[in-house]
């Protein structure tokens, strides 16, 4: 009746190849699903405070650049696509191509923290720190713990980018490729969230004094 | 429960075993054996519980009399914030699923191991690393409370960073039990174990996990804020910048009632394991009980207002949360009804396990009783914040939580172990606890309702002091019997696993799969994969011709 009665006894591969690899994806889903709620409680908090706060959120939020957060939202969609042609290349087995778009993937999340770094620094520079209204103190709040998912992400992805060098992946084993991919896209799918959360809503340039 | 690993039974026990496989310290901290992680952390957490109980014994001895009896008012602060942090964080939170549940998951389901082993011994090893964060936040003096309110919160950051950090690492902890439990039911059932024959225990497992992989983000990117808030000034929580502190109070409650569901489901699915096996009949309304868990886990997402009926909220969504709260009740009296009617008429034998989970049936609802009178809003504002609630959370949390973590012990502990401990030893610590444990609480009721505050260091100013330092005195000589209860079943538990008699592989000659294995089970369980044919709650029932759904059986059992 089941196939493990003839797997070796004592090993800790006790999965099917293709129960494991259904068993990742579902695993990761559901870690998915953990991340959307730890993000949910500061967009709870966000909404809370812009409706108490109606006219403070709408003229800081004028003050961020939204040049350089759509050029941002841009970078991380196109590394979502390299991403995906990563995911592409390993499922056909094609460990070298796949690992070229892999670096594509980091590049351009790098891209995405030069990007950044311009923005924060510039806003320091004015004397805008966390602590000068609630506003900034959820931007940097956000923005901050979405550059660490950005961070984790890039160190994965170059730990795939090792694996590919050593020719791990084939059309019957791609798993984790996939399931890095699925965070990569969360990751992704969060600033499609914050970015007009905190740079559009209130009008752009509504109070752009810096 | 019919299978085809009977007849390897008896002939491994006390051969090579998940315990003597290997050996060595590493052996143990490398390990990715669901067995001996479990039990890892079940001496962490005996531990820490150990730490908690001792400060307990503190905050009982101070309050015995009025005025200052041992410690300042300073040392109380902290005294009663410790025993809250390290009971809920490193003890209750982890609770059942990080040690039966991770020792029991997958031998109830008939698998080699959790979905993913090494995930698993992660787990645990960020569950140590969180708790260095704990002594941290004891080295720093934190005296916020458990429930770090906000402003309070905002007064000693070295403290509270690290009481946070050490809350938020163990949570990371407690999601990835959740999913793994999650992915493992659902991927690695044995053949045969649909989802209507899912031994009862593991079900409340399941239940527990979907709330760990729901509410705890939440307490995490609460406890988030508030480190930002300690170490940047965000404004979030701190009122005198705009800031709001019932903000936090609502985020923190989001989680912290499901929370408590964390800890009290899967003790309620140990009761419902051993209830059966003592009584002798099989489960009554064994769907009921399913639904009732995840009715439970679903409820208590809507429930968290009852936290905050004194912190201002419209009178509106105050009634909703009071009503939503009440009806909390009827899955949780679904529940005991169940458990009654499978005693009703059986052949009950009073184990020591059935002690406990009787135990539990008993005290748990005295605290769900006493949760009516504080989901009540006009007996609320007169409650909140006094000793009723204390006593209506120990007995939710200890009456409940606790008694049914020792049922569980002591109910799978020849499994674990493959020895006994003392039966007659085992009932005298039982007695003491039982005793000792209502005679700390119940007058704590009535301290609670003469209107005597909790988390105050000294009564002695209030009108009624005579009565107070009465009670308390009560409660203190008591909180001792207690004590002493939970140190003799650690000892007899503690002797019983080195020297105890060998146990045989189904003591209790019960239907359940993981006791169709040897005792203590081989490092992978079964030797060979199980093929389940019935549910295993079948007592009375092998010589019916039909199973538990009324359908005619169409599987014999093998030879
Ligand atoms: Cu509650």
């Amino acid at each position: 009746m089941s196939h493990h009665e003839t797997l070796p006894a004592g090993h800790y591969h006790h999965l099917e190849p293709e129960q494991a690899y259904h068993s990742a994806k579902l695993a990761m889903w559901i870690f998915l699903a953990t991340e959307i709620h730890l993000f949910g409680g500061a967009f709870c908090a966000f909404a809370f405070f812009r409706w108490r706060y109606f006219d403070d959120f709408n003229h800081y939020a004028g003050q961020l650049n939204w040049q350089l957060g759509a050029l941002n939202t841009l970078v991380l969609l196109t590394s979502s696509w390299a991403m995906v042609r990563g995911v592409d290349a390993a499922q056909k087995g094609l460990n070298k191509l796949c690992g070229r778009w892999l670096i594509v993937t980091i590049i351009l999340a790098f891209v995405f923290f030069g990007i950044k770094a311009i923005e924060y620094s510039t806003k320091l520079s004015h004397g805008i720190y966390p602590s000068t209204h609630i506003f900034w103190g959820l931007y940097y709040t956000m923005t901050g713990i979405h550059a660490l998912h950005i961070a984790v992400g890039i160190g994965l992805i170059y730990w795939l980018y090792l694996l590919t060098k050593k020719e791990r992946f084939s059309t019957v084993y791609y798993t984790p490729v996939e399931v890095i991919g699925l965070y990569w896209h969360l990751v992704d799918v969060i600033w499609i969230f914050l970015f007009p959360l905190l740079y559009l809503l209130g009008g752009v340039g509504a109070g752009a004094h810096h | 429960m019919s299978n085809d690993t009977n007849h390897h039974t008896d002939k491994h026990s006390g051969d090579v075993n998940y315990l003597n496989f290997e050996k060595g310290f590493m052996s143990w901290w490398m390990s990715i054996d669901h067995k001996r992680i479990g039990l890892m952390y079940l001496v962490s957490m005996i531990f820490f519980f150990a730490i908690g109980g001792l400060l307990a014994l503190v905050v009982r001895t101070e309050l015995m009399k009025r005025g200052q009896t041992i410690i300042d008012n300073d040392t109380y602060n902290m005294a009663f914030t410790l025993h809250g942090v390290i009971m809920i964080f490193l003890f209750i939170v982890p609770g059942v699923p990080a040690t039966l549940g991770n020792f029991l998951l997958p031998l109830m389901i008939g698998a080699k191991d959790v979905a993913f082993p090494r995930l698993n011994r992660l787990s645990y090893w960020v569950y140590v690393f969180g708790s260095f964060f704990a002594f941290l936040a004891i080295y720093f003096k934190l005296d916020t409370g458990w429930t770090f309110y906000s402003p309070y919160s905002l007064r000693n950051a070295p403290a509270v960073m690290s009481a946070t950090m050490a809350a938020f690492v163990l949570g990371f902890a407690s999601i990835l039990t959740g999913v793994n439990f999650l992915v493992t039911i659902h991927k690695m059932r044995a053949p045969g174990l649909t989802w209507d024959r899912l031994p009862l225990f593991v079900w409340a497992t399941y239940a527990t996990a979907l709330l760990q992989v729901i509410a705890t983000p939440i307490i995490g990117i609460t406890l988030l804020l508030l480190f930002l808030e300690n170490a940047f000034g965000i404004g979030v929580f701190r009122p005198d910048v705009g800031g709001d502190p019932v903000l936090f109070q609502h985020l923190f409650w989001f989680y912290s009632h499901p929370v408590v569901y964390i800890m009290i489901l899967p003790a309620m699915g140990i009761v419902s394991e051993i209830i059966p096996v003592f009584s002798r009949k099989p489960i009554f309304g064994y769907k009921a009980i399913v639904w009732a868990s995840v009715g439970i886990a679903a409820i208590s997402f809507l429930v968290w207002g009852h936290h905050m009926f004194v912190s201002g909220m419209s009178d509106f969504v105050r009634y909703l949360f009071s009503f939503l709260t009440f009806f909390v009740a009827v899955p949780t009296a679904v529940k005991v009804f169940n458990w009654v009617a499978t005693i009703y008429k059986g052949s009950v034998e009073f184990t020591s396990p059935m002690l406990y989970a009787m135990a539990f049936v008993f005290l748990f609802m005295i605290a769900g009783t006493t949760g009516i009178h504080l989901a009540t809003l006009a007996t609320d504002a007169h409650y909140h914040d006094t000793y009723f609630v204390v006593a209506h959370f120990h007995y939710t949390i200890q009456g409940g939580a606790v008694i049914g973590l020792y049922a569980g012990l002591h109910f799978w502990f020849p499994k674990i172990f493959g020895r006994m401990y003392n039966e007659k030893f085992a009932k005298i610590a039982f007695c003491l606890l039982f005793i000792g444990f209502n005679g700390t609480f119940l007058p704590q009721f009535v301290l609670g309702m003469m209107g005597m505050p909790r988390r105050y260091a000294d009564y002695s100013t209030f009108s009624n002091v005579d009565t107070f330092e009465y009670l308390h005195f009560i409660s203190t000589c008591f909180s001792y019997i207690n004590a002493l209860g939970y140190s003799l079943v650690l000892v007899n538990l503690g002797y019983g696993a080195v020297k105890g008699v060998k146990a045989t592989a189904n003591p209790y000659n019960s239907l359940g799969l993981e006791w169709q294995t040897p005792s203590p089970p081989p490092h992978d369980n079964f030797e060979t994969i199980p093929v389940v044919t019935d549910w295993s709650y079948g007592y009375g029932e092998e010589y019916s011709d039909h199973d538990h759904n009324g359908n005619k059986k169409v599987v014999a059992k093998p030879a």
